[in-house]
């Protein structure tokens, strides 16, 4: 039970994170249809842009901790936001309107791109990061296990709600929300209507890559180390929680990320940590199967 | 369209911002990643950052004024890239001359590597080409036209010379080994870049001509070089014995994925396909008994010829090659020998592709990219058709995948990761989705490329990357993007 | 041929969740007879015709068809053999034809079913049986055929995505004939063409219920296009059945002209239950 409960919290916690990514992946398909392939390696650079800042504030003496995240958070955001504008911009803008294929390959080359730019400027080994936040509560002891809240943790989940509970409230009351919605719904017939749409699908990107860069800078944080290549993996996990929750909807993303981050971490805790990948995939295979539109989307009744 | 793009007045002012403000994204761009590099302190531990504020600086004005002169190019102004490109490669070339001659100067190249530098100088010579290419061209001013004609002119001239392109493209390969500049490095090559043709074509089928986007090409190739490995090893099976069950394997592997999968929406069938993929890799890796695990499997026998092996020594109860012909033995006869096993299987894979195009079953594939409703309405059955397609393709991955295991003599996980699928996909792709020889093309540029200039190791991803971005924006459609009817009632029997 | 109607619609009825598109809607149609289905926009006709194609499950109802092929129940056969094994081809209302392919290769997809047993599942075809040629030559003479009938013999090597629009409306009749179909359900083949081939369109569709001796069944939301050629008509409205007889009969029937004109609130139709029987 110890077990299960302290798995519960880090499955959370990890679920946040790829939730928070998954929802760059939901946005960016919602709007435009395609997977975007490199926003793994956003959330990876988020990362990067996260450790550097944390060194360089480090390195001008601002040691408080609140002030330093606080301070990070935002240069990695607004960083790493410039970075999924212009791989909108490269890579993605010149492709609208050909083949589905097209973007698609363009996305899966950005991200070989830039994860090798990465490994060329900083390196392939591992980055280690100083624990900022120790220490936590103390739930429940049972058979001497002790099930552990860290403080990290408490942050990452209500910095996540707060996010998702801000973002909601932007699709869904702002006139940007409404841009989107309708850029998502009719293209052509959201620009007759005046909706700036360039505009509206690079802040899709822009809005995404923030998320993203949010989500790396907790993993730096959560893990104490991050490399080159971590986008990958995180990535294919959180489009995986995407099209769990239902492509397209913003708390199926959350949702999704919350299932794929407990799946994983109670396989591991109970089966085996080498197959916790095998299973996230099973499971995504299964929902695919089963209920196509996951678990929160819309369903899409073929029009004849 | 009366007004060429000359006479096109350009807004200087805008144009300017516009240029800061790209100059001013790669300040922010680079602001950490690359004016920063951290590095592990000398007691270890924790990192500090060294700054590296040259290369950024460079970076941010050779953007801004590189967007710049693209942006009077497009306009029709050749002069100022010209101009702004000889400058750029004039500046580079004193720096390198003073570095060559150690003097002070020569420490302000822009960035740390080689590599790097002479890279970004493809930039300016790209430029100045293209600057010229217009002055050239500015006399006759309906040929300065968008992408669309000139993507016509140049699948006619392919379509025009189809044949000739085709017989040449095999003489080529043929005769390759024999060339006089052939070592055994460019014949390994050839070999690699052979592979990876046929797997393009074996993909081809699946995502080309059925419209299947498949990204866990590799899981299929990773089983039948798996497949060969262990029943040569363990059942004591040949090669070219091993080929067919190897071939039927990954067939039914398609098949058992295929049938739950298929009727899903494109890009969910991309994403199931690749975490298939990695699932194929993940087990590989931890069944470690039963695969060797992450160590891989060594020693596999390579394959003979009609029972004559090349060895130096006939194992008991065979013959060497080389004895047998009466020659002496010389390990490049194996590598040649290699050399034409793949060959003849990607020109196997061909010749089934051109085939099959004229058959019923290619033309429902093709029907199913255009239109699934229709199809049905038809009375084609999308998933048996699409399952067949899927089948095909992975049998010609699992055999392309014994080959390999044959020809490497040891195989392990690492050799079967995302990005080989990506890379087949890009194959795929860049050369024009259903044209055979676009695949040709693009295998050589991504793999033949790339591995002839493998000393620069570190560049060589990033340069792949960057092509492939490159050339998707360049050619939406693919290096050769073209499809011809595949019967014809006006033209007679003229074959496309 | 047998003696009973084509088609039987009995008790038709189709909801998605709360919407009920289709209620309770019985009617048949007849070899060699042009059934008209009309009605407003959104009366449930195109869900009629999805119905029966296979690609709605109706939630109730019997669909039978009795061609030449046998006896088929629609509602229990997967979309596909519907057209495969019972002989019904269609139509879209929004024209879907394979936009990337020549117009030949088009007719050519529609013969799939019997190139693929010629062709020994693509086995034979691949040694290059004389079987097969055979067939494929058969397949390309009976598309020139009906490509002669619906005037597209210059255009066949086009790639059909780039024939002009009533080209394409054209093409996708004589796609849907080449299936060697029982029973040919068109969804509004008049939409977008203008009133000399919307005309032509009536011709063709004349000399394919006289010589192919089979049924046609008709959507179409205006009236004036489908009493010319209509042997029968079914009107629907809401998703029920208001009218059903002879061109001459619905033309008088007020039910129908209550609809069309949009009077009044709904009522129960007692008139569309008197026109019925």
């Amino acid at each position: 039970m110890a077990l299960f409960l302290q798995q519960m919290i880090n499955g959370l916690t990890l679920g946040a994170i790829y939730g928070l990514i998954a929802i760059g992946y939901t946005m960016v398909y919602g709007i435009i249809g395609m997977i975007n392939f490199a926003h793994g390696d956003i959330y990876m650079i988020g990362a990067f842009n996260a450790l550097i800042a944390f060194i360089l504030l480090g390195f001008f003496g601002i040691t408080w901790v609140p002030l330093a995240l606080s301070l990070v958070l935002i240069i990695a955001v607004i960083v790493t936001a410039v970075y999924g504008w212009t791989v909108e911009r490269i890579a993605y803008r010149p492709l609208r309107g050909s083949t589905r294929l097209a973007p698609l390959i363009s996305a899966i080359g950005m991200s070989i791109l830039l994860e090798n730019y990465v490994q060329l400027l900083q390196g392939a080994r591992n980055k280690p990061m100083p624990n900022l936040l120790e220490g936590g509560f103390q739930l429940w002891t049972e058979n001497g296990f002790n099930v552990q809240v860290r403080y990290l943790q408490v942050g990452i989940v209500a910095l996540t709600v707060a996010l998702m509970s801000g973002f909601t409230m932007l699709i869904t009351r702002t006139p940007l929300g409404r841009a989107q919605r309708a850029t998502e719904q009719d293209r052509k017939m959201a620009a007759l209507l005046g909706v700036n749409v360039d505009r509206t699908i690079s802040l899709t990107f822009v809005l995404g890559a923030g998320l993203a860069a949010v989500a790396g800078m907790m993993v730096l944080l959560y893990y104490g180390q991050i490399d080159f290549y971590i986008g990958f993996v995180a990535g294919i996990k959180a489009f995986t929680a995407a099209v769990l929750g239902g492509i397209g909807s913003l708390p199926g993303a959350m949702l999704g990320g919350v299932l794929i981050g407990l799946i994983e971490v109670m396989w591991s805790g109970y089966f085996s940590v080498e197959y916790k990948d095998v299973a996230t995939f099973a499971i995504l295979v299964m929902v695919l199967i089963f209920r196509p539109t996951g678990l929160l989307g819309r369903p899409d009744l073929e029009k004849v | 369209m009366a007004v060429t793009a000359v006479d096109r007045p350009v807004d200087y002012t805008d144009l300017a911002k516009r240029s800061v403000a790209a100059g001013v994204i790669t300040l922010i761009l680079g602001s950490l990643l690359v004016g920063l590099e951290t590095v592990p302190t000398p007691n270890g531990g924790s990192m500090q950052l060294e700054p590296r504020y040259r290369a950024l600086i460079c970076a941010a004005v050779g953007i801004a004024v590189v967007y710049c002169l693209v942006e009077l190019l497009k306009v029709g102004r050749a002069m100022p890239a010209l101009i702004g490109g000889l400058a750029m490669l004039a500046a580079f070339a004193v720096l390198e001359w003073a570095k060559i001659q150690g003097l002070p100067l020569g420490d302000q190249l822009p960035f740390n590597s080689w590599v790097v530098n002479w890279g970004v100088m493809l930039v300016p010579i790209s430029l100045v080409l293209r600057a010229l290419l217009m002055m050239h061209r500015a006399g006759r001013p309906a040929a300065v036209q968008q992408a669309g004609h000139k993507e016509d002119g140049f699948a006619a001239f392919y379509l025009k010379y189809n044949k000739l392109f085709g017989t040449l493209l095999i003489a080529i390969a043929v005769a390759l080994p024999f060339a006089p500049f052939a070592d055994r490095r460019l014949v390994d090559i050839g070999t690699l870049v052979l592979t990876y043709v046929m797997l393009g074509w074996g993909l081809n089928i699946v995502v080309g001509l059925a419209g299947l986007l498949d990204l866990g090409y590799v899981a299929f190739y990773a089983i039948g070089a798996y497949t060969y490995a262990m029943t040569s090893i363990n059942f004591g099976l040949s090669f070219w014995l091993a080929l067919p069950v190897a071939g039927a394997l990954a067939a039914s592997f398609g098949i058992i994925l295929g049938f739950p999968v298929l009727r899903l929406r494109g890009d969910y069938l991309a994403i199931v396909t690749l975490g298939f993929g990695e699932m194929i890799r993940i087990i590989i890796t931890n069944w470690w008994w039963f695969t060797g695990g992450p160590n891989g499997i060594n020693d596999i026998p390579r394959p003979s010829l009609f029972g004559l092996v090349f060895e130096r020594n006939a194992p008991k109860g065979q013959e060497t090659f080389a004895h047998f012909f009466g020659i002496g033995y010389l390990p490049i006869q194996r590598v040649i020998f290699l050399y034409f096993v793949i060959l003849m299987f990607a020109l196997g894979t061909n010749l089934f592709t051109l085939r099959i195009r004229k058959l019923p079953i290619s033309r429902a594939w093709e029907a199913l990219r255009e239109d699934e409703t229709a199809c049905r309405a038809l009375g084609i059955n999308p998933r048996n058709t699409k399952l067949t397609a899927f089948a095909i393709g992975a049998m010609f991955a699992g055999m392309a995948g014994s080959f390999f295991a044959a020809r490497q003599g040891f195989i392990s996980p690492e050799s079967f990761v995302f990005l080989e699928s990506a890379v087949i996909l890009a194959i795929v792709v860049l050369g024009g989705l259903g044209t055979q020889i676009g695949v040709v093309l693009a295998a050589v540029l991504l793999i033949g490329m790339p591995e002839y200039f493998r000393s620069l190791q570190d560049y060589r991803m990033l340069a792949f990357g960057i092509g492939m971005v490159l050339i998707m924006i360049w050619r939406p459609g693919g290096i050769l993007s073209h499809r011809s009817p595949t019967i014809f009632l006006n033209r007679g029997k003229a074959k496309p | 041929m047998s003696e009973g109607p084509l088609l039987s619609v009995e008790h038709l009825t189709m909801r998605f969740g709360g919407l009920v598109a289709v209620d309770d809607v019985s009617f048949s149609a007849r070899d060699r007879q042009i059934t008209g289905v009309i009605g407003p926009n959104g009366a449930g006709k195109t869900t009629v015709f999805n119905c029966l194609t296979g690609f709605y499950k109706p939630s109730v109802g019997r669909l039978t068809l009795t061609g030449r092929r046998g006896s088929f129940l629609l509602e229990q056969m997967d979309g596909y053999r519907i057209a495969q094994r019972a002989g019904v081809a269609r139509t879209f209302q929004n024209i879907r034809l394979f936009p990337g392919m020549s117009v030949l290769e088009n007719l050519i997809v529609a013969q799939h079913n019997k190139l693929m047993r010629a062709s020994g599942y693509t086995f034979g075809g691949l040694i290059g049986l004389a079987g097969y040629r055979r067939a494929e030559r058969a397949a390309v003479e009976k598309a020139r055929e009906w490509l002669e009938r619906v005037r597209l013999v210059p255009m066949a090597d086009w790639d059909a995505g780039n024939l002009p629009y009533g080209g394409q409306r054209r093409l996708e009749i004589a796609r849907a004939m080449c299936t060697d179909p029982d029973l040919l359900c068109l969804d509004e083949p008049a939409a977008g063409l203008n009133a000399r081939e919307s005309a032509e369109l009536n011709q063709l569709l004349l000399s394919i219920r006289d010589e192919q001796k089979i049924g046609i069944l008709l959507i179409e939301h205006d009236m004036s296009v489908v009493m010319g050629i209509s042997d029968h008509i079914v009107v629907l409205d809401y998703g029920r059945k208001i009218a059903d007889g002879t061109p001459t009969q619905i033309r008088n029937d007020p039910a129908v002209i209550r609809a069309y004109l949009g009077e009044a609130e709904e009522d129960e139709n007692p008139a569309a239950e008197g026109a019925k029987a």
